[in-house]
């Protein structure tokens, strides 16, 4: 994962020379346009190897979940074979998980619907909280986990959190599914390097040539379809970083 | 305590688009000159190289390049009724942060506001009469005209290398150009951008259907150029990446590619970034600035003494800068007094899907640059009667899909379960052949008595100031303007043969949630007298004569146009006076 703050941090290839003290200490640039090489910041690669935010229990249900929101079919894999899973672990597991950049201060008061989002509870408690409970909703009416579900009670269940019929303990079971119907799909089509779309297949499937950046031979091909192969950040080793 | 630094000729706040215009023209007039950023430096092959920029999870929908609630936020409410609550995470509007500011991840739309958009109130008046303006409308001229601001407007272009066909060269409409556009000196720097298959059959149904497309005005270069100052851009290669990101071709205009390689490179020019300006700092009669205050990256804070200061941060930190200064009188809508917060609008902005049959349509949608498109102007301004139609105000439509981005581009249509085997299937069949241009009408957002800014009186900054509250919600007047200017636009997709079109007009409540353009404007308006503006001609500060407070702040309302234009023009305009007026004799430029 990049680090969000890194770009802002005093000390980055941003400073072209510090004031000397007894002035204000900024990132100054005077004289030029600063430079200072291999401060680039690529995205860290995703190994596919274990769960950093989920319990085991936890890694199976949203792999069972992500595999009924994008069933596998002949042409292409299915959530959890494009490693959708993996990607939402992955980014909970980071700074994204615990909202951060948004504004937490309080007080926190439910609004408007036009007023966004108020709620501190952040994705990676939802996600605990909501997997906890599906499984307790699911053991109580199926007398099995939601893993261990057939594909159409498992897809029953997920109906009743999107119609709201099925409650979940501690959360609401409609938000959640609206979450992670988001970040499945995040997970699908998002570049292979965050853990996801795995061999690009949701890229393949819709057509979509990936990261290229030169369409000027294409502009011009009007209703013509494109022959470029498809290509991602993750594919190449020198285009990202692996920690 | 404030550390005194030693004492500065300007300190220009901000180094965006205006920031960097105003210090470049004050820098050439010989200046010894600082501007202070909040955000980081910023730079194309440090923050976004070609080997990692196209990443859309990264910088569309996690936002990197972009100001950071958690750093500075706002309130909002629709109305006085209720609380306003905290902007946790951005929705309506993105907001840029460091060196560059917006100019670094915005479309490159580069439009001209109408002649009759300056004098708005007294055309529209005269026009219709004086009842037709419905109840509580707040519109004004603007103290400027079109004719003032055109060699402005040129400039502005010419910096950018702007990619366009002129419409109005001197009075004579020329074909293939925008029939209504204003009169222009010269023609673009640059020709237009080449069109998609998307974009160029809907410009031939558009024209069947008896109206003039044309292409949109773009700061995406049709082809390399280098611009008066002698920074070269590179061309753009319809890389469908554009706005939301920054472009790793140096082929779209921002400071980076038009200015900041020849600023830094000025003696008398120095930046200081991560440096948050928390006051303007006014001497003991109110009515003079002796500079600002800023906090840098450690938390230490400064007093920078400057005998100019020019106000150049985005428009909602402009007001809540001015206002936590105690700069001019805050408005108050219960009475309609103080000048500071009040006419804050947006933008109106609508669309209709086109669904079409996958056999026999493949748009390419990922080929694409951020101000591709082609355009109709008909319905923009006052350019058609409204007099049967009961609204005022207009927009131009446009063919204007700049990308085919997996995520953010799904539409599907109507019916699409949201998961499962049948959404994968739909998913499938219309990716390339979807007509989704999100900012397709693109309309004017006039002003209200009851659309304002002020301070909240709950919330903070990490500074313990208290955030600007916005207080805004549409009224029935650009409701029913975006319901018919929708309709004409969903007719010409349903002409160029869409299976189904589906319109998606412009409703109230205003959502802080949904993406709507972050064209903000007003709260300290230009306009003629001291009784209904903050700014004088030359956005100079009717209150604190050495204070110049430029960008969309000082419009009195919206056009029907991307604002970007207008704003670099009115940079040129004020730098001007500053330069040819002020700098001689430092006082009012305008008696009012």
């Amino acid at each position: 994962m990049y680090q969000i703050n890194r770009r802002r941090l005093l000390g980055s290839s941003a400073i072209a020379l510090l004031l000397n003290s007894g002035t204000t200490r900024a990132a100054m640039v005077k004289g030029g346009l600063p430079w200072k090489p291999g401060s680039a910041d690529p995205p860290a690669a995703v190994t596919p190897d274990g769960w950093r935010c989920f319990t085991p229990q936890e890694g199976r249900t949203v792999e069972a979940f992500v595999d009924r929101l994008i069933p596998p079919d002949p042409e292409t894999p299915g959530g959890k074979e494009a490693g959708c899973a993996i990607y939402i672990d992955r980014q909970l597991a980071g700074p994204h998980g615990r909202f951060e950049g948004h504004y937490m201060s309080g007080p926190f008061q439910k609004g408007t619907k036009e007023q966004g989002p108020q709620s501190p509870v952040t994705p990676a408690e939802h996600y605990r909280t909501a997997l906890t409970a599906l499984d307790k909703v699911c053991r109580g009416k199926f007398g099995k986990a939601f893993a261990e579900l057939s594909d159409e009670q498992k897809d029953e269940t997920i109906k009743g959190l999107e119609d709201g019929s099925l409650k979940l303990e501690g959360t609401d079971g409609k938000e959640f599914f609206e979450l992670i119907v988001k970040d499945t799909q995040k997970g699908f089509l998002a570049d292979p390097v965050y853990g996801g779309n795995k061999d690009m297949a949701g890229w393949k499937m819709i057509g979509f040539p990936g990261t290229h950046y030169d369409y000027r031979d294409w502009i011009d091909r009007h209703n013509q379809r494109v022959t470029l192969p498809t290509v991602s950040i993750g594919m190449h080793p020198n285009w990202s970083q692996s920690r | 305590m404030a550390r005194k630094l030693a004492r500065k000729d300007a300190v220009v706040i901000g180094l965006g688009w205006t920031g960097s215009i105003l210090s470049h023209q004050l820098c050439e007039a010989g200046l010894d000159l600082v501007a202070i950023e909040r955000g980081p430096w910023c730079d194309t092959a440090t923050d976004f190289p070609i080997s990692y920029a196209q990443d859309e999870l990264r910088f569309r929908l996690q936002h990197e390049l972009f100001l950071r609630p958690a750093q500075i936020s706002v309130t909002f409410r629709n109305n006085a009724g209720q609380q306003a609550l905290p902007v946790r995470t951005w929705g309506a509007f993105m907001l840029g942060n460091g060196a560059g500011g917006a100019g670094i991840h915005w479309n490159g739309e580069t439009w001209r506001f109408l002649p009759t958009d300056f004098i708005l109130r007294t055309h529209l008046t005269q026009r219709y009469g004086t009842s037709f303006l419905p109840e509580g409308m707040t519109i004004q001229d603007w103290g400027v005209t079109y004719d003032e601001l055109e060699p402005c407007y040129d400039q502005f272009e010419y910096l950018c290398g702007t990619s366009g066909q002129a419409g109005n060269l001197k009075g004579k409409i020329q074909e293939g150009g925008n029939p209504f556009e204003g009169p222009r000196s010269r023609p673009y720097p640059t020709p237009p951008l080449k069109q998609g298959y998307g974009h160029t059959l809907w410009a031939e149904a558009a024209r069947q259907l008896g109206y003039k497309p044309f292409p949109q005005p773009a700061g995406n270069m049709s082809q390399p150029y280098t611009n008066p100052l002698g920074v070269t851009l590179g061309p753009c290669t319809y890389c469908g990446f554009c706005e939301w990101f920054g472009c790793a071709n140096y082929s779209k205009s921002s400071p980076q590619t038009t200015i900041l390689p020849v600023l830094t490179r000025m003696g008398n020019f120095e930046a200081r970034t991560e440096c948050e300006v928390t006051r303007i700092n006014l001497d003991r009669s109110g009515k003079w600035a002796t500079g600002v205050t800023y906090v840098d990256s450690s938390g230490n804070e400064f007093e920078q003494p400057a005998d100019l200061v020019i106000l150049c941060g985005f428009q909602l930190f402009n007001v809540q800068l001015l206002l936590l200064s105690g700069i001019g009188k805050p408005y108050d809508p219960s009475t309609g007094e103080g000048q500071i917060g009040r006419n804050f609008t947006h933008q109106t902005i609508s669309t209709a899907l086109g669904f079409f049959d996958k056999d026999k349509f493949n748009f390419n949608p990922f080929v694409a640059a951020g101000a591709i498109g082609m355009c109709i102007d008909e319905f923009n301004g006052d350019n058609f009667d409204h007099g049967p139609l009961g609204f005022v105000g207009g927009g131009y439509l446009g063919q204007v899909q700049t990308n085919g981005r997996p995520l953010e581009s799904m539409k599907l249509p109507p019916g699409t379960p949201a998961w499962g085997l049948k959404w994968k299937q739909a998913l499938r069949d219309n990716y390339l052949s979807t007509l989704n241009a999100g900012a397709a009408v693109h309309a004017s957002f006039y002003s209200y008595r009851d659309n304002y800014m002020d301070l909240d009186p709950t919330y903070k900054d990490r500074f313990g100031r208290p955030l600007v509250r916005l207080t805004i919600d549409f009224h029935e007047n650009e409701l029913k303007m975006s319901a018919w200017l929708t309709d004409k636009f969903a007719e010409i997709v349903q002409h160029m043969g869409a299976r189904e079109v589906v319109k998606h007009p412009r409703k109230a409540p205003y959502s802080i949630t949904e993406y709507q353009t972050s064209h903000l404007n007003g709260g300290a308006i230009m306009g003629e007298n001291p009784g209904n503006s903050a700014l004088n001609k030359y956005l100079q500060s009717w209150d604190v004569p050495n204070l110049f407070v430029q960008g969309a702040t000082a419009f009195p309302q919206n056009a029907g146009y991307n604002p970007t234009g207008t704003v670099g023009a009115l940079a040129y305009w004020s730098a001007a006076a500053i330069r040819s007026q002020y700098l001689k004799n430092p006082g009012p430029l305008v008696h009012a």
